[in-house]
């Protein structure tokens, strides 16, 4: 998401699993995603039938103009005057990182750039709700120096923020924080090629109610820190991502069981509104988003 | 507890079959018919605008409903919404009681905080008798606590209602207990996650006053206060025989349905927030609904100006209670108001949206209209969360004869008296000789 048309190679095998592990947990594609709704329904917020049912006839037609592989539903974001619904999309190229694209009624759909540093750092300042218009500009002011000369004069320049790019830069950041995937859905071989494993049953009940047994979906960050004797434990083809057991501040991820042990939903609190559901023992899981596309930085406090 | 839930789902098909046979309890079961309402058209009309939980899920929250009916004398009942936490979540139902029905718990509940306070001033007692014994009299704390604001009657302000709550659909039903205006001012400083256990200890800064029971129920009247609404006309004041001076003016807190209400146009309903209004009293800042005087009953040393410039407070508090459903903060109104499907504008239903209370959400449509909560029971502000700084030190002990309080001398103070002092040694010493030399020399003389 760098910009970078050849990401590192880890993460182009990455994207190639990708492609082939939607198909077999069915998380949020066309086909699954009445059944993904239904399940990740605990937390209050869902599409409405309307929405649902233009969801699906246009992501086909996606699909079909923008010559993805495969199209997935992300989430909605809630402004205050219309929500943005966001799709993702992969191409048959590996090589390409995920493209991003957005609605505001579900019907047609705006393809976003892709997420670059500096866009991540532009947007850090401007804070409250989405406002629901794309066009709309945050104006934040800051003090630039500018110098003339031999003098350093410190200005004050009013720099302004469209919506779209916060659009951009939030849902990157999503991803990379709190997208969850869960253990022994992807393994890795010996030569590097991350393959998704097609004996994947689900995880046994036990397993579901830990932390442990979910990962980051991306590159490894903290994996590379952790002591030899933390790492003898590991299955080094299946332990190759971030668990969500060590993340920072501890007590983030909130996991419950539903509807009687019959289905496990993590939600976030970092992210509030981003579930994460599995139903143990099938290959049903997935996760979506809606929320107000804000960061809960009194988490802290909250816990 | 999928054993729990099939139990739970069994008894009802059981007590279905009782009934069928038996015949004389039907007049029983109908009452309870009526009181349980109906979730599952809520459900429906919540659905159009994408909130709300499965349908299968509020089938569930219905017959759990029938269940908290049938176990307590229950009068009219509503399903209030869900509050997520951390390891369980909390389904809330929203009840009044029968008339007269509710006192026995709440005497039981009065005489179990009695017995504990009964305890805690017998240790106090025993403390003052050993300090007696000690020569050195500890001065006592100079801080007297501010004086309790009482709260308010069962069925009036913000315990107009019962909220029952239960973790999961088949789960037995918890009383929460009444709540008192200190636990709302409390609950408005601090933001907790609920951790699903209603025993847990709330542990903030400032201290909660009770357990997650307690703060749980402070912030259902908070949301209840802030984010019930209800289309225009729908509700109306009961005729009332009492003076309306007595009462102040504001508080009439009794209100019924208009049965001539002909519902408004749903389009009307989204274009502006004048047609929607609030159907519960806003909570004061003293964490009360009707203003109360606490110094009413302080010592007759206080002026009487004091006393009636705070009534005067008081009653502005009351009525200059703007209409807070079109005021706009920090440029973000309170609500978004939309259609549920714009698609078919002449079928689709007026959603309401907090702003203010995210998850809160209110549908209206024809004469039919619902309040719902889902979420985690936390109000947003667009600004961090800034927890109060503890209070100053206090002053251990006035300054009188006995201790007076000074700084002690700095470093550079202690060298300028030492070498003053030395100095002044040096130059005693001198004069000493001085005057040996003279004496010697008298005596040689």
């Amino acid at each position: 998401m760098e910009g970078q048309s050849f990401g590192s190679p880890w993460r182009q095998l990455l994207l190639a699993t990708w492609r082939a592990l939607i198909g077999a947990v069915g998380a949020m594609d066309a086909e699954s995603l009445l059944l993904s709704l239904e399940l990740a329904s605990g937390s209050g917020q869902g599409l409405s039938p309307d929405r649902r049912a233009s969801l699906l006839t246009s992501l086909t037609l996606v699909k079909r103009d923008y010559r993805y592989d495969r199209v997935l539903f992300w989430g909605r974001i809630l402004g205050l005057v219309a929500d943005y619904y966001i799709a993702q999309g992969l191409s048959e190229d590996q090589l390409a990182p995920r493209k991003t694209l957005y609605s505001l009624n579900c019907m047609e759909w705006s393809l976003l750039p892709p997420a670059t540093e500096e866009m991540v750092v532009q947007t850090s300042v401007v804070k409250g709700r989405f406002m629901g218009d794309p066009s709309h500009e945050y104006e934040h002011t800051e003090l630039q120096k500018t110098s003339e000369g031999d003098k350093v004069f410190e200005e004050e320049v009013v720099v302004q923020i469209k919506e779209e790019t916060r659009l951009v830069s939030v849902i990157d950041q999503i991803d990379k924080a709190v997208a969850v995937i869960p253990r022994g859905a992807l393994f890795k071989t010996p030569f590097g090629p991350i393959h998704v494993n097609r004996t994947f049953e689900g995880l046994s009940l036990s397993e579901a109610k830990k932390l442990s047994s979910y990962f980051h979906f991306r590159e490894p960050v903290e994996l590379r820190n952790k002591t030899l004797l933390e790492k003898a434990d590991l299955d080094p083809s299946l332990d190759f991502m971030d668990s969500l057991e060590h993340d920072i501040p501890k007590g983030s991820w909130s996991i419950q069981a539903e509807r009687g042990n019959a289905l496990v939903v993590l939600r976030s609190l970092l992210w509030p509104g981003l579930t994460f559901f599995h139903a143990p023992r099938t290959k049903n899981c997935g996760y979506i988003y809606v929320g107000t596309g804000e960061k809960n930085i009194d988490l802290p406090f909250m816990l | 507890t999928g054993l729990y839930l099939f139990i739970f789902l069994k008894r009802f098909y059981l007590f279905e079959r009782e009934c069928m046979g038996g015949g004389a309890e039907g007049e029983g079961q109908t009452d309870s018919e009526l009181t349980v309402p109906n979730i599952m058209e809520t459900a429906f009309y919540f659905e159009q605008a994408g909130v709300g939980l499965s349908s299968d899920e509020s089938f569930r929250i219905f017959m759990a409903l029938k269940q908290l009916v049938e176990q307590q004398p229950i009068h009219t009942c509503r399903f209030w919404g869900k509050i997520l936490g951390l390891s369980r979540s909390y389904l809330v139902a929203e009840v009044e009681f029968r008339e007269g029905e509710e006192e026995g718990e709440e005497e039981e509940m009065e005489e179990m905080m009695e017995g504990g306070e009964g305890l805690e001033a017998h240790g106090e007692e025993e403390g003052e008798e050993d300090e007696e014994k000690v020569t050195d009299i500890i001065p006592k704390p100079m801080w007297k606590a501010p004086p309790v604001i009482p709260k308010e009657e069962s069925r009036s302000g913000t315990n107009k209602y019962l909220y029952f709550v239960c973790n999961e659909p088949g789960r037995p039903w918890t009383r929460l207990p009444h709540v008192t205006p200190v636990q709302i001012v409390q609950a408005r400083k601090i933001k907790k996650y609920f951790t699903g256990y209603l025993d847990a200890p709330v542990i903030s800064f400032p201290p909660f006053p009770g357990n997650e029971a307690n703060y749980l129920r402070a912030q259902i009247a908070r949301i209840s206060a802030a984010t019930h609404i209800s289309p225009l006309g729908f509700y109306q004041f009961g005729e009332e025989e009492g003076d309306e001076e007595e009462e102040g003016g504001a508080g009439r807190d009794s209100y019924e349905e208009n049965p001539d209400f002909e519902g408004i146009p749903v389009l009307e309903l989204v274009d502006s927030m004048a047609n929607w209004v609030h159907h519960t009293q806003h909570i004061l800042p003293q964490g009360r609904c009707t203003w109360v005087n606490p110094l009413q009953k302080m010592e007759e040393e206080e002026e009487l100006g004091e006393e009636e410039e705070k009534a005067d407070e008081g009653m502005e508090e009351v009525t200059a209670r703007g209409n807070s459903l079109s005021l706009k903060i920090m440029h973000m109104s309170p609500w978004t108001a939309r259609l549920s499907c714009s698609l078919c504008p002449q079928y689709s239903v007026a959603v309401v949206r907090s702003n203010l209370w995210p998850g809160a959400y209110a549908y209206a449509s024809g004469k039919k209209f619902e309040n719902i909560y889902i979420g985690w029971g936390h109000k947003y502000s667009p600004e961090n969360f800034n927890p109060p700084l503890p209070a100053p030190i206090q002053h251990e002990y006035p300054s009188s004869l006995d201790i007076m309080e000074i700084s002690d001398p700095t470093v550079e103070e202690e060298q300028a008296l030492k070498a003053a002092q030395e100095q002044a040694l040096a130059a005693a010493e001198e004069e000493e000789e001085d005057e040996e030399e003279d004496e010697d020399e008298d005596l040689e003389d």
